[in-house]
């Protein structure tokens, strides 16, 4: 589980870890916490090209249903099965077993630093 | 990641006044729980999990908040004759301390509360209203008074309402410091009984009803002493299970029991036939109820009827979705969630009559995908008598 302030933030609250040109993916702890206990989650398939900005997924908990968008342009090199198989992984851990895909990316867009999150959600 | 649908805080139509505070409200943030909108009030939406809330419910106990609740108290010589003229029930018939679930009618048939009605004295009645419903019910049962020896008034400042909700909710209720006085011993009160209680000198009604289709109790108890009670029941209930619980398992509870929210399964424009409610109307009664001429005409032939819905896998339903035999379009989710207790996806829906019957083969649309399921009888689930 990387440090929350090295990674990078959306407005649409997924994270980013930045390895070389791959950005593993996931919701934050405020999204979960929002969405309550996370019972569904679906996933894009690995080779799948994902443009930014653009819903790839989708997180549903017992009351509500997320969307997950694509933070980077570029092709997913892995999806996590364990998430799949046990959703709750994203409740308990969001920033580390909880994390949803891996995207290969040529370049990387402006995201928020956790400062500019934080002053987002307000927590 | 964004929200794109919550069925959490769409039960009717908000309060246009400020947000509403519980009494219990500062105990909740102590506890850490999580708010939500609901008809006006700020209301505990989950304490911790909403899983793990749902399922103390199914085995042992949860305590609940509902003091956005609204009670109407109807009293006078009158006043079992004049709810049949105003609720779609007898209630003239009902037993001293029972209560009877009800429904408030318009004139056309349509429903504008779905209460519940507890009788206090030969001349004395209690009426609780959903917190959304609250204004239309209160003004239409003191228009309907006219004519009538009763006065009607609407005490819902007056009360906190906590639910101790759960398979060991008796022994929690038994097992709690300064509850004592009980007109009926808890173990000799039966399922839609009230009875009168004290806590710490205070005088409280304690009803043995609910919303999460577990035994369970209601306790309404002056604002002032809520706080109070709610300490004494989680110090007597927390060695045998009890969590607080908020709204959130509250709505997949009652979903799993079979039991209507009102602005899903019942709204203005339903008739109570068609949600299943046909026996909660009294046609049988003598003399006229609001809402009686419209009712015996029925809803338009073919009228869509409300229906349980089962499906695999993990994909849930949701309030809205559209449904459809083939490629037709056949009716609508008014409440949808992964089952907690069963592990699969139910919804309640309602849907035209030519494909109601048990067995019939639906699909849902859900964002684009189309889900199966199979129309099956209410309640999901049931507890062990």
């Amino acid at each position: 589980m990387a440090e929350k302030s090295e990674l990078k933030y959306t407005a649409e609250h997924e994270w980013v870890l930045v390895d070389g040109n791959v950005a593993t993916v996931g919701i934050t702890d405020f999204a979960a916490g929002k969405l309550g206990d996370i019972v569904f989650v679906d996933l894009p398939k690995v080779g799948a090209t994902v443009a930014e900005g653009k819903i790839v997924g989708e997180i549903e908990s017992t009351k509500s249903v997320g969307e997950l968008f694509a933070p980077v342009a570029g092709t997913v090199v892995e999806s996590n099965d364990a998430v799949a198989d046990s959703p709750e992984l994203v409740n308990s851990d969001p920033f580390g077993e909880g994390w949803l895909v891996k995207i290969e990316f040529s370049e990387l867009p402006s995201m928020l630093s956790l400062d500019e999150y934080t002053a987002l959600t307000g927590e | 990641m964004t929200d794109v649908s919550s069925s959490e805080a769409s039960s009717a139509e908000s309060s246009p006044t400020a947000v509403r505070y519980s009494p219990l409200h500062s105990i909740h943030e102590q506890l850490g729980a999580a708010f939500t909108d609901f008809a006006g009030w700020m209301m505990p939406v989950r304490y911790s999990s909403d899983l793990a809330e749902h399922h103390a419910v199914r085995t042992a106990a949860g305590i609940f908040d509902i003091s956005h609740m609204a009670e109407i108290h109807v009293r006078g010589a009158d006043a079992g004759a004049y709810l049949d003229y105003a609720l779609a029930g007898k209630l003239s018939s009902i037993a001293l301390a029972q209560a009877k679930y009800s429904l408030l009618l318009n004139e056309a048939g349509g429903i504008i509360d779905d209460l519940v009605t507890y009788r206090l004295a030969d001349d004395h009645f209690l009426v609780v209203a959903n917190a959304g419903n609250r204004f239309a019910a209160a003004t239409a049962l003191t228009e309907r008074a006219v004519g009538f020896e009763v006065a009607v008034t609407d005490e819902s400042d007056d009360y906190a309402l906590i639910a101790v909700q759960g398979p060991v909710s008796r022994a929690i209720l038994e097992a709690t410091a300064g509850l004592t006085d009980f007109a009926t011993p808890l173990d000799e009160l039966k399922y839609y009984r009230e009875t009168a209680a004290t806590f710490n000198g205070t005088d409280l009604l304690i009803g043995r009803t609910g919303y999460t289709g577990e035994d369970g109790f209601e306790l309404y108890i002056h604002v002032d002493a809520a706080a109070a009670l709610w300490a004494a029941l989680t110090v007597a209930g927390e060695p045998l299970g009890l969590v607080p619980a908020g709204l959130a398992c509250r709505d997949t509870l009652r979903l799993e029991a079979g039991m209507p929210l009102y602005g899903h399964e019942l709204n203005l424009g339903t008739f109570p036939v068609q949600a299943g409610l046909g026996r909660v109307v009294a046609l049988s009664k003598e003399g006229d109820f609001v809402g009686r001429s419209a009712i015996e005409a029925g809803p338009d032939a073919g009228a869509r009827v409300l229906v349980g819905l089962a499906a695999e896998g993990r994909r849930a339903g949701r309030a809205d979705y559209l449904l459809f035999h083939g490629d037709t379009e056949v009716g609508v989710i008014t409440s949808g969630a992964l089952s907690p207790t069963l592990g699969h996806p139910i919804a309640m829906a309602y849907v035209d009559s030519d494909v109601s019957e048990v067995g019939t083969e639906l699909h849902i649309d859900v964002r684009g995908s189309r889900i199966a399921a199979s129309v099956v009888s209410l309640p999901f689930y049931k507890r062990e008598a």
